[in-house]
């Protein structure tokens, strides 16, 4: 539409990824290199799943629209099964290249836990995600036009930039529960978080109807933070710890080197 | 070897895919791109500069079709969502609802005109005194017949073409997309009950940016601005060529006055304009005189070779009148300053063939200049050529009658002539005084306007062979110039009635440049190469910058064909004739041409064409002479753009965009907070599961 939304939903889209990189990742090289490689292995699964799709598309007749809208949920399936196979293959790459990091290093201890390669990898794949759903959408706001002259729903940007910010928020906590499971060999959770990624890829069929699809979406993140939140080790005594002692340990917690 | 193999395999099915690849892209549903849309340009002379001009990136308004004068407030004064682009119908197209328009252009963003199939009552927006300040009337020479005081030319003339806007005006033809328009209007712009229409709202972005301001002295200063390797040109001057031929060849290495050499002059013009940029036919303003001297060339041919006359006649058809005589102004530059290969004291009279479109039983009447023939011999030779012409009609059904008030020159290339020398010269015309034409130098001068009718039941062929009434008026004036321009160049009275012209030809040339150029006797006369320039529409006849358009190109190839001589020569002959011994490209131009398709082979029967036909280039002297604020020859420029389109989209609220920027900078904000307080705590957030000894959170 204009400049401004242009600027707004690039700020709904990538606002909490651009706060997590900025906080969290900026200052460690090493978490920097582990996110762009977790970026890379997601253009990776959808490289392959472009490519099994655009065969299919090709190979299909292109005249009847049922079967083009079975060929798109075909497409959809199996890009998330791809994207939670790389996960996997990722994650079994960062197992072997810990091993040999604690070989190289000269400390005694793992430069980086897996818990935070969990968090970075997913936050990884977020970014690269969340980038090639929303590039050239961005790309078409800046113009002076709004969609809507073919009957389409007005709200096309605002509900994309929102279901941005969801997917970035999800790849971060299913990343995180996602290595913990494989860690503690919990094959059940692996499957509750390839069913979740499922269900919010397909919930985006009932756009245009938006609430239908970014309601449950934002239940399901939710749910999947609050599951991440205790994967990572935190708990309810260690919330309401922090939110009231914001006044004794606050100052001295800033002065810890990170 | 599988290693290959497989390599080139993979090289082949990306190369496959990428042959495929479509788009659905986002921009599919927001914008719709108008195709079918002809823009106004900037054009600039030594003062100043007229038409149309957006900014750089677009106008973007609100589409509002316009219901009658009185909705022009809605516009300009009581609609809430301004600028609006407003959306005209062609009757609305006036000159006072565009002067307002003009007046209050912060809130106009543009206009977009829809012109109909069928011609309003009258539309003139060229001026009422076409050509006032470089004719040859002025404080020195026939003051009172100056500027129209006597007569007014273009009566209905409003002036149009020659205003500026500062807002983009674009045409807009009647079809699909134009309704398009309207429904999205209807749907989405319309005021219900006087309450504000509701966002979104219907919208249409208009890009026609000129990068000409100014005049043409600035223009061309800063054409020669040399920063770069790449210079910007921002203007180029209108121009093209002139046609001419004559009956007995001249040297064309032999410039400058010829001894005891007298030429009649018969001369026409070709071009013409309208508002927008490109699209002007000119039926009744141009083609009929010229489509009359071609055809009275034609009826010349003959009796030329059997009883050739003593003096010459020379047919000239020039290019850029509308502009201030850029065609005549340049040849009768020429001639002064020994550059065409005749002189001005070897011009004997001249015939000006002007807006002939006569019906049957009309007359035509026959203008020349009072102050000249105020002269004693310019008056005996003006009323010799006038008694020439009125012997001629001798068994036709319309007469050829002078004037009976004492007025000037309608606006003619002739003025330029006499700039130069008082020569005696007549324009043959189908108005008394003002002009008959009702579409004078508009977009509806067009077949319809010369009543070019034909049967409904033909296919192109027949229609181009079927012989028209007007076709048939058109023949009559031909024969009556053929034989006066004949009498006037002492030629045998008793030949004067053998010269007919063709009506066949005639009727031929009229579908040609009414209807449809690319018929099957354009192609045979035309070169193999400029086959391309034929379309299934009629050429433009704008004099434009681009040298050689189509209407000359094709009056260049016509001229030889109907006025020169088939020959025997093979192509490469033909375009090497010297190297005969009793052929000359001094003399003549050869011309290679297509020829028709005989009626049992598919190959055509191509010959090559001897002609004493010429093309001079017909750029204003100014531009010569680099005078680019000369008051006495054309300085008309044109501007250059980068591109020019159209689009329509919807556009929504200002406050929703300001919400979804509020919401934006609110989520960043928020996650910034929250994440330095989760980064800074994170030690004991999530300290449940002790890892040994871990240093790095």
């Amino acid at each position: 539409m204009t400049a401004s939304v242009f600027f707004g939903c690039t700020f709904i889209a990538f606002g909490p990824a651009i706060a997590l990189f900025l906080f969290t990742i900026a200052r460690d090289p090493l978490r920097v290199i582990f996110l762009i490689a977790g970026a890379f292995f997601w253009l990776c699964s959808l490289l392959l799943s472009s490519l099994v799709w655009f065969i299919t598309v090709q190979i299909s007749n292109k005249e009847s629209s049922s079967q083009q809208k079975g060929l798109l949920i075909f497409g959809v399936v199996l890009s998330v099964l791809l994207q939670e196979t790389f996960r996997f293959g990722y994650y079994k790459l960062l197992k072997k290249a810990n091993e040999g990091l604690l070989m190289l290093s000269a400390e005694e201890t793992m430069p980086i836990s897996i818990r935070q390669l969990a968090y970075v990898s997913g936050l990884g794949f977020g970014f690269m995600s969340g980038a090639f759903s929303m590039i050239n959408i961005l790309a078409d706001s800046v113009g002076p036009g709004t969609i809507g002259i073919h009957g389409d729903s007005q709200h096309f940007f605002l509900s994309s930039a929102f279901m941005t910010m969801a997917i970035v928020l999800l790849h971060m906590f299913w990343g995180v529960v996602f290595f913990d499971s494989c860690e503690k060999q919990h094959w059940w959770s692996l499957a509750v978080v390839v069913i979740s990624h499922l269900l919010v890829s397909c919930l985006t069929f009932q756009n245009p109807q938006y609430v239908g699809s970014l309601v449950p979406t934002y239940i399901i993140v939710f749910l999947v933070g609050l599951w991440a939140f205790f994967c990572a080790g935190g708990s309810l005594r260690n919330l309401k710890l922090c939110l009231t002692c914001k006044d004794k340990d606050f100052l001295l917690a800033n002065h810890r080197p990170r | 070897m599988g290693l290959e193999s497989s390599k080139w395999a993979i090289i082949f099915l990306v190369c496959w895919l990428y042959k495929n690849v479509s788009c659905n892209s986002v921009e599919q549903k927001i914008y719709v791109e108008l195709n079918n849309t002809v823009p106004c340009v900037r054009l600039l002379n030594a003062t100043h500069q007229i038409g149309c001009q957006s900014s750089i990136s677009g106008d973007t308004g609100v589409i509002h079709v316009l219901e009658s004068e009185a909705d022009l407030e809605w516009p300009l004064s009581k609609g809430p969502n301004p600028p609006y682009m407003v959306l005209l119908e062609s009757s609305l197209f006036t000159r006072s609802i565009m002067m307002k328009m003009k007046n209050e252009s912060n809130r106009v963003a543009g206009v977009a005109v829809v012109v109909p199939n069928t011609s309003p009552p009258e539309f003139s927006p060229h001026t009422t005194c076409p050509n006032e300040n470089t004719g040859v009337y002025s404080d020195n020479y026939g003051p009172n017949l100056a500027h129209c005081n006597t007569t007014v030319w273009n009566p209905l003339g409003n002036g149009l073409s020659y205003e500026e806007f500062d807002f983009p005006v674009f045409s807009l033809k009647e079809d699909n997309e134009t309704e398009f328009i309207k429904q999205c209007y209807l749907d989405h712009n319309r005021a219900v009950n006087g309450s504000a229409p509701q966002y979104p709202l219907c919208a249409m972005q208009l890009f026609s940016h000129m990068h000409a301001v100014t005049n043409t002295p600035t223009c061309m200063r800063r054409n020669d601005i040399n920063f770069s390797i790449n210079p910007e040109m921002v203007c180029d001057p209108l121009g093209d060529y002139n046609v001419w031929g004559s009956i007995r060849p001249y040297n064309d290495t032999v410039l400058g006055h010829k001894e005891n050499e007298s030429v009649v002059i018969a001369a026409a013009r070709l071009d013409s304009r309208a508002f927008f940029w490109e699209v002007s036919t000119g039926a009744e303003g141009s083609i009929s005189g010229f489509v009359t001297l071609l055809a009275a060339a034609q009826a010349l041919r003959e009796v030329t070779h059997k009883a050739p006359p003593t003096r010459n006649i020379l047919f000239a058809f020039f290019q850029g009148e509308t502009f201030d005589y850029i065609g005549s102004s340049r040849m009768v530059y020429d001639m002064e300053n020994g550059k065409f290969v005749i002189d001005l004291d070897n011009v004997h009279s001249i015939l000006e063939i002007g807006q002939v479109a006569v019906h049957s039983g009309t007359n035509l009447f026959l203008h020349s200049d009072p102050v000249s023939r105020s002269n004693d011999t310019v008056n005996d030779e003006v009323e010799n050529f006038v008694k020439n012409l009125q012997s001629s009609t001798a068994g036709l059904s319309f007469l050829l009658v002078e004037p009976n008030v004492s007025q000037p020159l309608p606006p003619s290339s002739l003025q330029r002539f006499l700039r130069a020398q008082p020569i005696p010269g007549i324009v043959l015309a189908d108005h008394e005084s003002a002009f008959n034409n009702r579409y004078y130098e508009s977009f509806y001068d067009n077949a319809a306007n010369l009543n070019l009718t034909y049967p409904s039941d033909l296919s192109p062929e027949e229609q181009l062979e079927f012989v028209t009434e007007t076709a048939k008026s058109l023949t009559d004036v031909a024969t009556v110039v053929a034989r006066a321009l004949y009498k006037q160049a002492g030629g045998d009275d008793s030949q004067v009635n053998t010269i007919k012209a063709d009506p066949k030809i005639v009727t031929q040339m009229l579908y040609g440049f009414l209807v449809s150029s690319n018929n099957s006797w354009f192609q045979a006369v035309m070169a193999p190469e400029l086959k391309n320039i034929l379309k299934p529409s009629p050429p433009e006849y704008y004099v434009g910058v681009v040298m050689s358009s189509t209407p000359t190109r094709l009056v260049q190839y016509l001229l030889a064909n109907l006025t020169g001589a088939a020959t025997n020569l093979t192509q490469s002959q033909c375009q090497k004739p010297d190297e005969l011994p009793n052929e000359s490209r001094q003399m003549y131009s050869y011309l290679w041409v297509q020829g028709i398709v005989p009626p049992n082979s598919t190959q055509r029967d191509s010959f090559c064409v001897r002609a004493s036909v010429r093309l001079t280039k017909a750029v204003s002297p100014a531009f010569e002479l680099g005078e680019y604020a000369s008051k006495d020859y054309s300085t008309w420029t044109e501007s250059r753009w980068k591109f020019i389109k159209a689009r329509i989209f919807l556009v929504a609220s200002r406050d929703l965009e300001m919400l979804t920027l509020g919401v934006g900078v609110a989520v960043l904000f928020t996650s910034l907070l929250v994440t330095y307080f989760i980064s800074t705590k994170a030690d004991v957030l999530f300290s449940s599961t002790r890892e040994p000894a871990s240093a790095a959170y």
